[in-house]
């Protein structure tokens, strides 16, 4: 059941102000849908569901590419593809989860399409890069013709597919620190089958221990475990101070258990998700024993 | 021991540079498909179509109401057909009549067609279907195997059941009685979709001498023929189907397209405008047929060595809403319910019944891989229980030359399920490798338990495991990793007295420029019937492949040498062209009064003899070798004048963590008689693997209110290059003598084992016995945490149960 | 009207700018070879390269490609002659029905110019496959050829050989099954 695609309307900017101005005009009217590499976008047009008429077309604004390697961190431009971040040898290197998580969106062809920006605002509980970027701390970039902001990723979502990012308003960058210093980072897909799958759970942990072994830094966050991507804080606080150990483990997965809420859905059901969330924190935390090991 | 493969001696006679059979000539249509330019139904431009839909069903079961067109809606240039349209009788001509080719009243499954839609405009066409009402008076579905067998509602007949069948032989409950142990078991399997890349379409115009032709995606030219002949009420002569370039079939295209066809042509002939109907991925899985769900029991008695004795069994396939195909491949899932076992005392039972979904029908394998994949796992859990080697127990009871299948049929000639068994254990390394993973598997396990969270010990074997890739301890990983194996065989052409019923006919004759051109419905869909049929009359003529030409099934000017199924296509068509060939060379020849030398040759004396003769053609019709008996009443007799026989062996690693399996290696054994041409059948086998692999591993169709809810390839899964392993296929020839040049069938072969194989490497590898698929990582989750790992442990006398997942 | 260059050469169209890349090709530049499996991006029969990067053609808006550089299946051969990934095509069995082979080719057409000469191995050219359903072959004889045409020796390697996996006749079965798979290709390779 495919939509009347001629009927649909798109507007092309010249630059990033240009198409601020035109999403904000947009607002009090018929409203324009920003467009990047139309991965989402076109799966609901061709469904039958679009999301509405008028499109504002992302695509050439060069203000919105690059990836910027800076002291404290990188700045991914909005319409960064995951091949491009699988591709750059900085992430490779400092952010192997999200070259990781890149690497197991869609395939090749949705790689070369799909933009960081575009899984973020696509506001999926399954979005792969989104666990990683909250395991990081990233914040995102949001700018109106009323100005910029900065947005913490774990307060971007307010609900299922909801964001905190307003229609007047774009994703123009999203920011990572580097994470602390012998850190260990980690992720993790479980989806449908071995490519081109959709998840159905995706974790990523980042850990850090002091010099006593005690876990001094810790980050799980999930996706398709509830109706958005989300820290699971309790398990967190359950590990903090603590050595890595299977007694440490066990607490943190039964403190997971209230983190979380998974649902049966079409890809999968609440006790596998149940189980297998638990099960990844503790690959976690053996992958970090494991790599302390070899060190 | 079972034979050598050797070539049969006869062909030898008649090789002669430039030989075909055995040699992978290009292929004919090759180059068009590499370059875009082949045409699929799609693809060809028809001035003044109209793009035709569908208006489906929203309930499963019920009355319509009322169908209203929203008035606010404009319907100009709107073609709009419903079952009143009909100019002959509201049907699908198949088996039985019970399917309307649009519902009228009833509605007897979701999806079900009611009325069709047309415009020039795809996008208008699009929208006119939103501006449809349909009013029901819904009733409750019958949606399950289950709700069905106990009469929830009735459906058809009074019990429900489409067809009954049972075979006997010898006496199972004495057999029974009389075993060392007695092993239970219950198998189920869910619907398969066919999931060819290119969805069925149609293009339907009416002729000018009042007739219909129709052009499309579809395995059987002469079905779509019959069907349209009593729709429409033609004469069989103004019904004319071409086959276009099909992308793929595998079943899907068997019976379906009668249906489509009958749709694109009644929106041709109520507006007199060609149209066409494609339909979207969605609407291909929502409403297209499926492989039949099955719950399979069985209950073996054997002896403590192995020798088995008696087997029950009970299947039981849902055949959804109508008839369709249902009675014949429950017919074929039955007849090779036992696998290929030698057994005295077999009684298989099996009912396909109705329900409120829609019709499932032909896919590959046609019942045959619903009821080897329980009989093989059932295998592995005899063999668990007797402490044996899974493949010693196959060894020990696998067929021989000279054995009787549960029909009565004795095995007289090329029987190769020995030499597949054993080419595939010797290909894997079974013994070693089984070994293997046991210690690996012991190894990790010892290391994880105390260690908790693994640390310092985990470097231990490291460079040995890993590597073929990731060690079994990679990155946190708890993994497991395992082997197994499974046998099938699989009868080649129509069932019993199938074929003779069919009575199928091929031609030969000469085209005008002197080349042999090949006459026949055969279809080309992928499997490469076009380069194999050239093969077969270049052979027997003396010439190359290249030389002959292959016509393009078109009811029209082809003879109806039956539908592309069953793997009928190289063994019984392939069959009858030899025999035309031969025919014509004799003929040739006598003309020449001297043998064809080659292809220039044959080229000069055909135009001569065209010239001076006029023209010739050679038809050949089915003929049943006196030595095969059937008895359709008391299914006893020669099921099928030979089966192939194939061995899969996988290797697994499984997650314990997520359940999450991965395919390391296959390797597919099969007795096929002969590889007319060696690289179409190794894709045969590849390809079926494969779909096997995704049928065990998988693929899941999940229902909602009885209609698919994951109709979007998003949802429903099936394998990419990744989840696919390296394939090793080695290929047995076994010759049958009354195959072309010893050749068996090929086609569903390959999709009987890798399931069951892949169960087996499963159980192997974790200990978790699953007796449903796919094995799917939620069930092996599941499995797992039941601890369900309870029969590796030595057999005690008297009956033992095997639960649902035990 | 959108301009673009379609293998090779200049093309304008005047269709509306959210109408898919796959339908401009097929139906305003007369070019069918692209397919349509799906419509999700899942397929990937509709296979394209984009400015040199495989994409889906039915996700992406005509309006996107203006100006940028669009080859199709039509556009994989050598001045009308197969080349050498086409070639190994035929040779070694790829295409089946055919219908996924178009973007197949599209997509190994990418991986062979990243590899610029280099032999991916089995493993990278299944990663690069993903997106690329096919439900016919099994996959086998598709990494073969992208292989083997990565090796250059389709020709020598294919027909007469009959490739590297032929049927072992069941004699020689069990010395063959003592060599690798590996060993196996690199053998077809020394032949080439
Ligand atoms: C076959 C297939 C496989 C896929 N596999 C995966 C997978 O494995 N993992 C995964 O996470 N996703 C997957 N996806 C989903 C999709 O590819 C990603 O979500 C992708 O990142 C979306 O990016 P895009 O640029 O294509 O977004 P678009 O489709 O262009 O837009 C998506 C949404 O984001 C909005 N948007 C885009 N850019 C901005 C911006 N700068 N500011 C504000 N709003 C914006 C749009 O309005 C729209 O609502 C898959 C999709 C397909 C078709
Ligand atoms: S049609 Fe585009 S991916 Fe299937
Ligand atoms: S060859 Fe048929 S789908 Fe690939």
């Amino acid at each position: 059941m495919r939509s009347a695609l001629s009927t649909l309307e798109v507007v092309r900017p010249r630059s990033l102000d240009h198409a601020l101005e035109a999403l904000g005009r947009s607002v009090s009217g018929e409203r324009l849908v920003p467009l990047a590499g139309g991965t989402d976008l076109f799966v609901y047009l061709n469904a039958g569901t679009p999301p509405g008429t008028r499109y504002l077309d992302l695509w050439g604004l060069r203000e919105l590419r690059g990836i910027r390697v800076r002291d404290g961190g990188v700045r991914l431009g909005a319409l960064t593809t995951f091949r491009e971040i699988r591709e750059h040898p900085v992430l490779g290197r400092r952010f192997p989860s999200l070259v990781a998580a890149a690497a197991e969106v869609g395939a090749w062809q949705i790689q070369n399409r799909a933009t960081l920006a575009g899984n973020i605002a696509n506001a999926s509980p399954a979005g792969d890069s989104l666990p990683v970027l909250m395991a990081h701390d990233a914040k995102v970039d949001v700018r109106s013709a009323r100005g910029a902001r900065e947005v913490a990723f774990e307060r971007l979502y307010r609900g299922y597919r909801e964001l905190t990012v307003d229609a007047d308003e774009l994703i123009t960058a999203v920011t990572l620190p580097f994470p602390p210093a012998r850190s260990f980072p980690f992720f993790r897909k479980v989806g449908t089958r071995r490519a081109q799958s959709i998840s159905k759970v995706v974790f990523s942990g980042l850990l850090a221990l002091d010099r006593e072994r005690r876990i001094a830094h810790v980050r799980l966050a999930y996706g398709s475990v509830a109706p958005v991507t989300l820290r699971a804080r309790r398990a967190e606080r359950a590990l903090r101070g603590e050595p890595l150990a299977a007694s440490v483990a066990a607490r943190a997965r039964a403190a997971l258990a209230e983190d979380i809420a998974p649902i049966d859905d079409i890809r999968s059901s609440r006790d596998y998700r149940l189980a297998v969330a638990g099960n990844l924190l503790e690959q976690f935390l053996r992958a970090a024993a494991e790599s302390r090991a070899r060190r | 021991m079972a034979r050598r493969a050797r070539l049969p001696r006869a062909s030898r006679t008649v090789l002669r540079p430039p030989a075909s059979v055995g040699r992978s000539v290009p292929r004919l249509e090759g180059l068009d498909k590499v370059t875009g330019r082949a045409l699929y139904v799609d693809d060809l431009r028809v001035p003044g179509v109209l793009h035709g839909r569908t208006v489906r069903s929203t309930i499963a079961r019920g009355r319509i109401k009322r169908v209203r067109l929203d008035p606010a809606f404009d319907w100009s240039g709107v073609v709009v057909a419903d079952h009143r349209d009909i100019p002959g009788e509201n049907l699908v001509a198949l088996i039985e009549d019970d399917q309307p080719l649009l519902a009228a009243e009833e509605i007897h499954h979701a999806e079900e067609p009611i009325l069709l839609l047309a415009h020039e405009d795809p996008e208008r066409v699009e929208a006119a279907t939103r501006a449809v009402r349909i009013e029901y008076e819904p009733l409750e579905p019958v949606l399950t195997i289950e709700d069905s067998l106990a009469r929830k509602a009735p459906l058809y007949r009074d019990d429900n059941v489409f067809k009954n069948i049972l075979i006997e032989r010898g006496d199972v409950e004495r057999g029974l009685a009389g075993s060392d142990l007695v092993i239970e078991g219950e198998y189920r399997c869910g619907h398969q979709e066919q999931l060819y890349i290119e969805n069925n379409g149609m293009i339907a115009e009416r002729t000018p001498d009042g007739g219909l032709l129709v052009r499309g995606s579809l395995q059987c030219p002469y079905y779509v023929h019959k069907a349209l002949v009593r729709a429409f009420a033609l004469p069989p002569d103004k019904v004319r189907i071409v086959q276009t370039v099909t992308g793929g079939g595998f079943g899907g295209k068997e019976e379906y397209p009668s249906m489509i066809g009958g749709h694109a042509a009644l929106l041709a002939w109520k507006s007199g405008r060609p149209v066409k109907i494609v339909y979207d991925r969605l609407e291909d899985i929502a409403a297209t047929t499926k492989r039949h769900p099955a719950a399979i029991k069985l209950r073996t008695g054997v002896r403590r060595d192995g020798t088995l004795v008696a087997n029950a069994i009970d299947i039981v396939m849902d055949g959804g809403a109508y008839v369709t195909l249902s009675p014949v491949v429950l017919s074929r899932g039955a007849i090779h319910a036992a696998g290929p076992y030698r057994c005295p005392n077999v009684s298989i039972r099996a009912r396909a019944v109705a329900t409120n979904t829609p019709p499932n029908g032909a896919f590959r394998g046609f019942g045959a891989p619903q009821t080897q994949f329980a009989v093989e796992c059932h295998m592995d859990r005899i063999a668990a229980a007797l402490g044996l080697d899974p493949l010693e127990l196959r060894r020990r009871n696998a067929y021989r030359l000279g054995d009787v299948t549960p029909t009565g049929q004795v095995l007289r000639e090329s029987v190769g399920a020995l030499e597949a068994l054993e080419t595939a254990a010797r290909r894997a390394r079974w013994a070693e490798r089984r070994a293997r993973h046991e210690r690996e598997n012991r190894d990790n396990e010892a290391r994880e338990r105390p260690a908790g969270l693994g640390g310092a010990a985990a470097g231990r074997r490291r460079g040995e495991t890993s590597r073929n890739g990731a060690g079994p301890r990679a990155n946190g990983r708890r993994l497991r990793r395992g082997i197994g194996l499974a046998l099938a065989y699989h009868g080649a052409g129509f069932t019993g007295s199938g074929e003779v019923k069919l009575g199928s006919i091929a031609a030969l004759d000469l085209s005008h420029d002197g080349r042999p051109r090949i006459l026949s419905a055969s279809t080309e869909i992928g499997q490469g019937t076009t380069t194999m049929f050239a093969q077969l009359v270049a052979e027997t003529l003396g010439v190359p492949a290249d030389f002959v030409a292959v016509e393009t099934p078109d009811t029209g000017l082809v003879p109806d040498s039956g539908p592309t199924v069953a793997s009928r296509t190289c063994m019984v068509v392939g069959g009858l062209l030899e025999k035309c060939a031969r025919a014509m060379r004799e003929r040739l020849e006598l003309f020449a009064e001297r043998p064809i030398r080659d292809a220039r040759d044959f080229q000069r004396i055909a135009r001569r003899f065209l010239a001076e003769r006029g023209p010739l053609r050679f038809e050949r019709g089915y003929e049943k070798p006196p030595e095969i008996e059937w008895d359709d009443d008391r299914y006893r007799g020669d099921a099928y004048g030979v089966f192939s026989y194939g061995c899969c062996v996988v290797e697994v690693e499984v997650d314990l963590d997520t359940g999450e399996t991965r395919v390391l290696r296959t390797i597919a054994t099969a007795d096929i008689g002969k590889a007319i041409h060696p690289i179409l059948a190794a894709g045969q086998i590849e390809g079926g693997t494969v779909q096997g692999l995704g049928y065990g591993l998988l693929e899941e169709v999940r229902w909602k209110d009885g209609r698919v809810w994951n109709h979007q390839l998003t949802n429903y899964i099936i394998p990419t290059s990744m989840d696919a392993s390296p394939i090793e296929v080695v290929i047995v020839e076994l010759p049958y003598s009354r195959g072309p040049f010893g050749a068996k069938g090929v086609g569903e072969l390959p999709m009987d084992a890798p399931a069951p194989a892949i169960v087996a490497a499963i159980a192997h590898a974790t200990g978790a016995r699953i007796d449903e698929i796919p094995v799917t990582p939620e069930r092996l989750l599941e499995g797992l945490r039941d601890g369900a790992r309870r029969d590796g442990s030595r057999s005690s006398p008297g009956s033992r149960r095997g639960g649902k997942r035990s | 009207m959108i301009e673009f260059v379609l293998n090779g050469r200049g093309r304008r169209v005047r269709v509306p700018p959210m109408k898919r890349l796959l339908d401009v090709l097929r139906e305003d530049c007369s070019l069918p070879g692209t397919k349509e499996g799906c419509g999700e991006g899942e397929c990937g029969a509709c296979s394209v390269l984009l400015d040199g990067r495989t994409v889906c053609s039915c996700l992406v808006p005509v309006v996107q490609v203006r100006g940028a550089r669009v080859v199709t299946v039509e556009g994989l051969d050598r001045g009308g002659r197969p080349s050498a990934l086409q070639r190994a095509f035929i040779d070694l069995g790829a295409a089946q029905c055919g219908i996924c082979t178009p973007g197949m080719l599209v997509t190994a057409a990418e991986l062979l110019r990243h590899a610029r000469g280099r032999v991916p191995s089995e493993e990278e050219v299944r990663e690069a496959l993903a997106g690329n359903l096919c439900r016919c072959t099994g996959y086998q004889k598709i990494v073969d050829a992208v292989r083997a045409a990565a090796r250059g020796a389709s020709r020598d390697g294919a027909a007469g050989t009959s490739g590297a996996r032929a049927p072992g006749r069941s004699r020689a079965g069990t010395a063959r099954a003592k060599r690798s798979r590996t060993a196996r290709t690199k053998r077809s390779r020394r032949r080439g």
